[in-house]
């Protein structure tokens, strides 16, 4: 629909809108706030990783001179939680502490190292109970009890078990099967920015500043805990020093604040410490994973059956949805035509998990590859022939109803194949390259809560030529409020800095669902065209009527409305029409399929990505020094390109860490290693070239085509790396972090004639429900889509 | 364990120059340059990631060179030329690495930015024209989690062509 | 944020009036100089001191001779890595220094807190939060030790990159205690013992470390770590070998993080002496070397896998020290510079 078109502003590499204040370190963040009387929290937390609390004494605390205010559990005793169905977590803990960090008490001081003095004077009486800290324990009957006190049976969290077309008759129809299991460690978000809240309390109103990705959700949690109605609670984003969706659940310090805040009648502030940040967590999930695929002689794929077991942590976050995440994207790379799912949370005594960039997505594109991987090789077949001959065609249904609409997986295979030489690659010993695909969600099309309303809306307002943008979207540093300026800029033949941005602001913004599953540019960007094109509407008319001519003469473009600028022309509108404002909105097409838990998956459209890793690897260390990496992602148009290869590099950096370094370990019920040290994040000088290559395919339903770009190209890196471990070594390490001692006892175990593999053996026994037997849709798109495309 | 908190403060007056201006304060001699830039001066620009010298957020320059500052005292520091961000640019006229770094998106979140601004910039004095690598190898002690550090190597290229 | 905890700051004008600070106040205060060892471990409570004594006054000069090279004490580690005469005379020396965690670091840490860096352990280098839930243990606030715990002592790791290259070279070190100087080798400056870590007595300030020359000492320094930046030595080997033509007629292999101090491979020492290196002689040496390495559970990545790699850094450093200024180059570990 736009693919004609020239465009003004779109498809150029403009810096983005905030750039000059964030080089000159004039970008305030939550902590940099510090309001006149501002008040420190600090919070005392568990230091057992499970355990009844049977008595909490402040009084010690209260004694010290400049405490202001402690609160404990009491004070604060109504649940929330991200999803409706897991309303599980509480500000502050006075009955059970469920990880080593569960919050209990916090104290507001005058300075920040009374606050922290004042907290470990905090005394707490604690019956020990018995840690569940891995997946197996957790299946298992509790040997003291159950970690939270609904799911079942055991410390299970939640069960699915899906099935599309006849996977009996898929398997028996395959030459080949093949079945392997797999584990993908967990791994936090680690933003460089500790998270920060910062609270007044004046005339019966909460104001919050937060480095949150969503305030409309911290807005929601506010209003249930601290029992005021949304319109006495204003949530404002402050900027926003890096989320990875570790920021996208309301936290318990947002809530304390305002608590404190209210008590006190003064500003509190609370900064978590980095060791904080890794108990806040809500990163990957570790999950362990089963999948058996059944194929034809030629590589066809017939069938396939998948299993996932994930370690939740203590608390539902988005677990549900991650639980879902972890069966539904497979389908949309590769055409399968039977497909049975069956997941499975548990609850552990761990810090909660949730979104972290591809929501649920990276753990079985991982095992899905390097399953395909290994078939290929089994049947003879190069795995990049064998992938491709598998991939999906644009415009079909997946068996699980999910609506792929533009796809670009042949053309970014292509790219990569050609740059890196993939086919033609160098045999030395120790060399090796490895390649992948993968695709994600460009928002989801279901939100968090049942609502009929609009996912994101936009208005505008223009005055004496000022145009202001106003959307409750989250500029995270992805650059979506650039995103936002240079839409509203293209429609009415500005300038993107010719646009005053007001976002994320719950008291002066219209609602957006906030910086979580790559949604923004899609949603808010559509409803930001909507808004935009009303209001060009309105100038236009106004010109068009002084210029004596019809408005399909009248040309927007460079500043000018026909014979006016831009200013000239909204006068002439502002007189005709009054005040000039606008509105857009976006309401994702109704796209689940007729089952339940088809809310998880469903997308307006896929982005998709391919990747191919060189590296060396050493066989007697097991050192791996990556070479290069090549990615391909298809964005569907790049509205702004120098955003989308941020975006891109970003994702194959933290691929990377993923892959080779990062990992949430635990060891005696403890983070094994809370610290920006010991939690290994790539240096400057640990990451390789990054070459991209933007892959264009016009979807029909994004903003001028575009779909995401912030979180796929995470996903083939860690399988490419493993692959080109092979390719470098012939050993297949089958979980991530890819460590040097895992390949040197690969190798070990390779020589002693032994699998050479280093991973996980077994799959648990796992009481899945019967499976619910869904009738696949007719598989071709018109025959089959609900909403017009 | 903590009641350290009760013991008296020795606080101390200290003639720091910051950016150029000379400020005298009165100042608790354990508050770190980190705390005192951005608490006793309003300076902050200058962030922190995990105050134990693990990061880089926190780097401003003594005398030209990158340090760490929540591993500074002010009190070693008198005599010393402290740059943090703010001094980077001259009145409303950036410094080449800052207008690089606007141009080529090398600021994602930005919280990482002011500390590898001014490690970058304290490369290029002492090698005006350097290779990835030499930037990288520079530059290895402050992490960013958004950029992948691509188009951070590409602003400081830009940046050193130009002001070469 | 991590904060500092309350002291005072005492700013002594030389060593011996620092010395004498140390003495009246005892283990209430202590000695600091770039503070980049000292102030992490007081922001996570691993030391309670009501004072610092300020080491500003250090000299910061490198003082190349014929016969040896004094380094001040109060010489940054980005001074040492990059001083032309070190790096021409005591390659293995400059190499390590440079090695120390990142740059803005090592333009702040000292050659004199380098060698008195504290021993580390993953269940000690930990916030006092942290350590509390996991129950404090010997080296601060408790009793038992957590990797070892039928152990009656603590095994925590000697990690400083530049102790091991200073005994290689025959380093020495000047000491101003209360009452007077004294010199003493840098191999006698360290206890088997990772509480009590330090051979000196807690009075004395180290002023400078006078590195021997010997133009015909071949030297390299080889760390193994995780990343390439920022991180602490999971092992390292340091040598300095003399040669009488093709023949070793001197030579010491010293290793980092393997021990609580910096470990010298004695035996294997023995074996290289009067041996011709070549590939073979290298590999049976570094398996030697390798033998008294026995790293615990309390360091980065699986001690087993780094008990492998001592053979591997010790190789390597051999090869390099071999082979400097001879056009080749050695393919290191990961990623470290050339
Ligand atoms: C993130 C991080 C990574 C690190 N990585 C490394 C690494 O890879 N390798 C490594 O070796 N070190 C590493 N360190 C430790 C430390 O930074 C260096 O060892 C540094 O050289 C210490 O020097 P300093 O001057 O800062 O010592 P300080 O912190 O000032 O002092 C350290 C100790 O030495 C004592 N001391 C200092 N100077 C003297 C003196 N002249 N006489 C007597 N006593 C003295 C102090 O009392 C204190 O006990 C790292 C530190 C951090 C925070
Ligand atoms: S080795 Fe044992 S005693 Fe020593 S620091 Fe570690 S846990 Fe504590
Ligand atoms: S804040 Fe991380 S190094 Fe200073
Ligand atoms: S830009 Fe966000 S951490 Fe570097």
């Amino acid at each position: 629909m736009t693919t004609t078109r020239e465009f003004g502003v779109v498809g150029k590499p403009l810096a983005r809108v905030d750039a000059v204040t964030k080089v000159t370190g004039r970008a305030i963040y939550a902590d940099d706030m510090l309001l006149p009387r501002t008040l420190h929290c600090r919070i005392l937390r568990s230091p057992h990783p499970h355990a009844r609390i049977l008595s909490i004494d402040t009084s010690a605390a209260r004694r010290i001179p400049g405490v202001q205010a402690v609160i404990t559990g009491a004070d604060l005793p109504i649940k929330f939680g991200i999803l409706p169905v897991t309303q599980d977590e509480r500000a502050l803990e006075h009955e059970k502490v469920r990880y080593v960090g569960d919050p209990i008490a916090a104290v507001a001081a005058i300075e920040e190292e009374i606050a922290a003095a004042a907290i470990d004077a905090i005394s707490v009486e604690y019956e020990v109970l018995d840690p569940v800290m891995s997946i197996e324990d957790a299946l298992a009957a509790p040997r003291d009890e159950r970690i939270q006190d609904y799911g079942g049976p055991n410390n299970i969290h939640k069960l699915v078990a899906l099935e599309f077309g006849d996977v009996d008759a898929g398997f028996e129809r395959a030459d080949h099967i093949r079945e392997d299991v797999f584990f993908f460690q967990g791994n936090t978000h680690l933003p460089m920015e500790q998270h920060s809240a910062i609270a007044t309390y004046v005339d019966g109103r909460i104001t919050l500043w937060s480095s949150t990705q969503v305030v409309h959700y911290v807005h929601r949690a506010l209003a249930k805990v601290l029992e005021l109605p949304m319109n006495r609670i204003r949530v404002i984003g402050a900027a926003h020093g890096g989320g990875f969706g570790g920021k996208t659940d309301p936290f318990a310090h947002e809530i304390i604040v305002c608590k404190l805040a209210m008590m006190t009648g003064r500003p509190v502030k609370c900064t978590l410490t980095r060791e904080e940040v890794f108990y806040a967590h809500r990163g990957r999930h570790p999950v362990l994973m089963w999948v058996r695929t059944g194929a034809t002689r030629d590589g066809q794929i017939t069938a396939m059956h998948f299993r996932t077991a994930l370690d939740g942590g203590a608390y539902g976050s988005y677990g549900v949805a991650s639980t879902f995440y972890t069966g539904a994207l497979q389908t949309v790379t590769y055409d399968i035509p039977a497909y049975r799912f069956e997941g499975c949370r548990v609850f552990t005594n761990k810090p909660p998990c949730g979104p972290k960039r591809g929501h649920g997505t990276p753990q079985p594109r991982f095992a899905l590859e390097l399953n395909l991987e290994k078939i290929s090789h089994e049947l003879g077949i190069d795995p990049v022939d064998l992938k491709q001959r598998n991939f999906v065609k644009p415009m079909t249904r997946t068996v699980n109803w999910l609506r792929v609409t533009s796809c670009g997986l042949d053309e970014c295979t292509e790219r990569v194949m050609t740059a890196s030489n993939y086919r033609r690659r160098e045999r030395r010993p120790g060399h090796g390259m490895g390649f992948a695909i993968s695709s994600y969600l460009s928002g989801a099309g279901t939100a968090i809560y049942w609502n009929d309303m609009p996912h994101s809306e936009v208005q505008i307002k223009v005055d004496r030529g000022g145009v202001t943008a106003y959307c409750g979207a989250m500029d995270i540093g992805q650059g979506s409020d650039s995103v936002l300026a240079m839409i509203v800029a293209e429609e009415l033949g500005l300038q993107p800095a010719d646009v005053r941005l007001v976002t994320a602001d719950t008291d002066t913004t219209p609602i957006d669902l906030g910086s979580y599953s790559s949604r923004v540019t899609f949603m808010a960007g559509n409803a930001a065209i909507e808004a935009a094109r009303k209001m060009r509407g309105m100038v236009v008319e106004a010109a068009a009527a002084k210029m004596g001519c019809d408005t399909s003469a009248v040309e927007v473009r460079g500043g000018r409305i026909g014979d006016f600028t831009f200013e000239e022309a909204s006068v002439l509108a502002e007189a005709r029409f009054g005040t000039l404002t606008s509105a857009g909105s976006y309401t994702p097409p109704k796209l689940a399929g007729p089952y339940k838990g088809s809310g998880v998956g469903p997308s307006p459209a896929y982005s998709y990505s391919a990747c191919v890793v060189d590296l060396d690897a050493d066989a007697r260390t097991g050192l791996v020094h990556v070479n290069k990496i090549w990615i391909a992602h298809d964005v569907g148009r790049a509205i702004n390109p120098l955003l989308v290869e941020g975006q891109v590099e970003g994702s194959v950096y933290m691929g990377l860490g993923e892959a080779l370094m990062e990992e949430q370990a635990f060891r005696k019920g403890l983070h094994k290693w809370p610290s920006m040290l010991e939690y290994k994040s790539p240096t400057f000088v640990d990451m390789p070239e990054v070459e991209t290559f933007i892959v264009e395919t016009d979807d029909p339903e994004g903003p001028y085509g575009a779909k995401e770009a912030g979180q796929g190209p995470l996903l083939p890196v860690p399988p490419a790396v493993c692959s080109a471990v092979y390719d470098a070594l012939g050993v297949w390490i089958d979980e991530v972090p890819v460590t040097p001692e895992k390949i040197v006892e690969a190798l070990r175990r390779k020589e002693k004639g032994e699998p050479g593999r280093f991973g996980p053996t077994r799959f648990p026994a796992i009481p899945y429900p019967p499976t619910i037997k869904v009738e696949p849709p007719p598989r071709d798109l018109p025959s089959a889509a609900p909403a017009a495309i | 364990m903590k009641q350290e908190v009760l013991r008296e403060v020795q606080r101390v007056v200290l003639n720091l120059d910051v950016n150029g201006e000379r400020a005298e304060l009165l100042l608790p001699v354990h508050k770190t340059l980190l705390e005192v830039l951005r608490e006793d001066m309003q300076l902050t620009g200058t962030k922190h990631g995990c105050e134990l010298g693990e990061c880089g957020t926190c780097t401003v320059l003594v005398d030209g060179r990158p340090e760490l500052s929540c591993l500074l005292l002010p009190i070693q520091l008198e005599g010393r030329a402290i740059t943090t961000v703010e001094g980077l640019a001259s009145g409303s006229e950036l410094h080449p690495l800052q207008q690089a770094f606007a141009e080529t998106g090398a600021a994602q979140c930005g919280y990482c930015t002011p500390g590898i601004l001014l490690a970058a910039k304290s490369l290029l004095e002492s090698n005006a024209r350097p290779s990835r690598d030499e930037i990288r190898e520079a530059l290895a002690g402050n992490l960013c989690r958004c950029t992948g550090y691509a188009k951070i190597l590409d602003a400081i290229e830009l940046a050193a062509g130009r002001m070469a | 944020m991590l904060r500092l905890p309350r002291f005072k700051y005492l700013r002594p004008k030389t060593a011996t009036e620092a010395a004498r600070m140390a003495a009246e106040f005892g283990p209430r205060a202590m000695f600091v100089a770039g503070g980049t060892d000292l102030f992490p471990k007081l922001k996570r409570r691993q030391f309670e001191v009501e004072a610092l004594i300020g080491l500003d006054f250090l000299p910061r000069q490198i003082h190349g001779g014929s016969t040896d090279c004094v380094v001040d004490a109060g010489v940054t580690l980005a001074a040492a890595s990059s001083d032309n005469h070190l790096i021409e005379s005591f390659a293995g020396y400059a190499e390590a220094s440079g090695q120390v965690s990142s740059p803005p670091l090592r333009n702040a840490g000292t050659v004199g807190g380098n060698l008195c860096v504290d021993t580390r352990c993953n269940y000690y280098d930990m916030t006092y939060e942290w350590r509390k839930a996991a129950g404090f243990c010997m080296k601060k606030d408790g009793d038992i030790c957590l990797v070892a715990p039928s152990s009656p002592r603590c095994w925590a790791v000697s990690s400083s990159d530049t102790a091991p290259m200073a005994i290689a070279l025959d380093g020495v070190v000047s000491l101003t205690g209360p009452d007077g100087e004294r010199e003493l080798p840098v191999s006698a400056l360290y206890r088997d013992d990772g509480m009590d870590y330090m051979a000196k007595q807690p009075t004395e300030v180290i002023t400078s470390l006078r590195l021997p020359a010997d133009s015909a000492t071949r030297t390299a320094y080889v760390k193994l770590r995780r990343r390439g930046s920022i991180d602490f030595p999971i092992a390292g080997a340091a040598v300095a070998l003399q040669f009488e033509g093709d023949t070793v007629m001197r030579c010491r292999i010293v290793l980092s993080a393997v021990a609580s101090y910096p470990l010298e491979a004695t035996a294997a020492e023995e074996f290289l002496k009067g041996r011709k290196v070549d590939a073979e002689t290298i590999r049976e040496t570094a398996d030697i070397a390798a033998k008294p390495a026995k790293p615990l559970d309390n360091a980065d990545l699986s001690h087993f896998w780094r008990k492998r790699m001592v053979r591997v850094v010790v190789e390597q450093a051999l090869q390099r020290a071999t082979t400097r200024n001879q056009g080749s180059t050695v393919k290191l570990l990961g990623r470290q510079p050339d």
